[in-house]
């Protein structure tokens, strides 16, 4: 039962990032001229270009084409990179790492803070009211602007971070990517304090708890076991879009704090027209959040048996 | 299109309806977040009435300068009076998302009220095809867009509309289909009323109301996307002043202890999207009572 469903959604999946590629792939042909000026970036000459349509077989059907790099991909040959005329695979590895960390860290941010921050406003009207307002504010600051005044206080003002750079090894990275890492989570973890809050509003109503508080059950257990896991599956299913944000405000909050990762790689090279990185790059990141998605759909079957049942 | 007055003329339907219940207009958030809204479309539209100095002229002996009764927010690193440049800068800032959310919105009603109207494998088409576009994270699908077509507004407004449109689709689809079993569109049929004709006169005045505030709630991301295209260099180019690049521009200044260009463009932005997102929420908690 619960493993057809799973299948369900990871056939669902194997459709997406097929279109996705296809569409990425695709967006080659749709510029202005032919495909290899594009590839060959700004700056090639006539018999450059020629070299690149013969090299890529650029001359064959489309699909042949799409196949070849399909099938390149999945072997692990990211494509050419005529700009730094080295392969894409080897200019990404060294960048995947501070991506990884840096997404991760926010993430942690994010849950912990979040989770906390909501359960505050919700349990303690008090402090209700200044929450809403700053989450509110927090919510609809973009990861640059935050970037921009975390730069301003924390390393111009204070001093106690570094502005720039994604450091080496596991304490210098967190060091120079605290600062990257709150930009990053700032808008989510507002946005999964506000979700928090209204799922634990909404619980704390709800007769099971009123029986538990009535049965004289430890405060701190019925938050725990009682609140807090019924409230987690709004939470995690919204979690996906949170990914979505996480992988797109990677790209902006890199290129604010001269992170050296994926994210500015991928502006950089739109910004120089490499379109052998940017294809691969936007194919990971997009691949990437299909999956977590996908992984998020089917955690949230487990979470809550009662979707199990709706779906069948 | 002939229905383009329908959304407003509903619109007022739901601040009429809402006022007997002492709604809407009494509710605060929603007068001072629609103050503010008019506030920078005005700034925008009379921009050159409201500027004090030619936004691109610079001034290479008045750099940096402090807020003065010559420049209100003082200048930036080339001189350039920055409160006319945050005037300026409302134009384009707003003028894109406003153009993302009238695409998206456009295009995904009418996706909507065809796949409800003829259900089935249309339907599914246009449903799978949704899932498929959620995939995308409008940035990276606009940063895709921009490295193939070039810089500018277009490349990006197009590809962040596209990223919206399935959005719109997914919850006007939703509404529409309920509308769609009620009695008054089969009495329209049997009387032989043509289908493109429900759909305008009947169905779209119904959904307009969710649409409206889909749109509002939309238009705030679609600011913050576009200004984060627009930091990274990859919209409109200088010496253009649009809030994202502003904060941009600015940002090699805050290492000199000049921040103010970044922070005024910051707090522009953020001004207006708390803005939207306060009237899109108010709208939508006004729509559901």
């Amino acid at each position: 039962m619960i493993l057809r469903l799973v299948a369900g959604r990871l056939a669902m999946l194997a459709v997406t990032v097929a279109v996705a590629s296809i569409a990425i792939y695709g967006a080659l042909y749709l510029a202005p001229g032919n495909p290899a000026t594009l590839l060959a970036g700004g700056h090639a000459t006539h018999a450059e270009i020629r070299l690149i349509t013969r090299q890529l077989k650029l001359t064959e059907p489309f699909f042949t084409r799409y196949w070849d790099w399909l099938f390149g991909l999945l072997h692990g040959n990211l494509g050419e990179s005529f700009l730094y005329r080295e392969p894409v695979a080897s200019l990404l590895a060294p960048r995947v790492l501070n991506t990884v960390f840096l997404v991760t860290y926010a993430s942690v941010v994010i849950v912990v803070g979040g989770l906390a921050l909501g359960l505050a406003s919700a349990l303690f009207k008090r402090l209700g009211m200044g929450i809403t307002i700053l989450t509110g504010v927090g919510l609809a600051t973009p990861s640059f602007v935050a970037a921009i005044i975390l730069i301003t206080l924390f390393a111009v003002d204070w001093k106690l971070f570094p502005v720039f750079g994604g450091g080496a090894g596991f304490v210098d990275r967190l060091d120079h990517l605290t600062l990257p890492a709150v930009a990053l989570a700032l808008s989510w973890l507002a946005y999964t304090s506000q979700l928090t809050r209204t799922a634990v509003e909404d619980e704390v109503k709800k007769e099971h708890v009123e029986t538990a508080r009535g049965r004289g059950i430890a405060r701190r257990h019925i938050v725990t076991r009682h609140l807090l896991r019924n409230a987690m599956i709004p939470i995690s299913t919204v979690s996906g879009i949170t990914v979505a944000g996480l992988i797109a405000g990677d790209v902006v909050v890199e290129q604010a704090f001269g992170v050296n990762g994926l994210g500015s790689f991928l502006v950089s090279s739109a910004l120089d027209k490499d379109f052998a990185s940017v294809q691969a790059v936007a194919l990971i990141l997009v691949a990437t959040f299909v999956v977590v998605n996908a992984l998020v759909d089917i955690w949230s079957l487990f979470l809550d048996p009662r979707l199990r049942a709706k779906g069948a | 299109m002939a229905g383009t007055g329908t959304p407003l003329l509903s619109a007022a339907g739901l601040l009429e309806e809402k006022r007997a219940g002492g709604g809407l207009l009494r509710d605060p958030v929603v007068l001072v977040s629609t103050g503010i809204i008019v506030l920078l479309v005005v700034i925008a539209v009379f921009a050159p009435f409201i500027a004090t100095a030619n936004p691109d002229s610079s001034n290479i002996l008045a750099v940096n300068e402090a807020p003065s009764a010559a420049h209100l927010l003082g200048t930036d690193s080339l001189g350039r009076d920055l409160f006319s440049r945050l005037v300026y800068g409302a134009r384009l800032s707003l003028l894109g998302p406003a153009l993302i959310v009238c695409i998206s919105s456009a295009a995904g009603t009418v996706l909507a009220l065809a796949a409800a109207w003829f259900g089935g494998f249309f339907d599914q088409m246009v449903s799978r095809a949704a899932d498929v576009l959620f995939a995308f994270p409008g940035i990276i699908f606009a940063i895709v867009a921009v490295s193939v077509f070039g810089r500018g507004l277009v490349a990006p407004v197009i590809a962040l509309a596209i990223a919206a449109t399935p959005y719109v689709l997914r919850v006007t689809r939703s509404v529409a289909l309920r509308q769609r079993r009620l009695p008054y569109v089969a009495a329209c049929y049997v009387e032989g009323v043509p289908a493109w004709r429900i759909g305008l006169r009947h169905l779209l005045p119904n959904v307009a109301p969710i649409i409206l505030v889909q749109a509002t709630l939309a238009f705030g991301y679609a600011l913050v996307t576009l200004a984060a295209i627009s930091y990274l260099g990859l919209g409109v180019q200088p010496p253009s002043a649009t809030w994202g690049l502003m904060v941009a521009t600015g940002q090699a200044a805050i290492l000199g202890g000049h921040p103010e260009q970044s922070l005024y463009a910051g707090v522009m932005i953020v001004l207006a999207v708390v803005a939207f997102n306060l009237l899109g929420n108010r709208l939508a908690a006004h729509l559901e009572t």
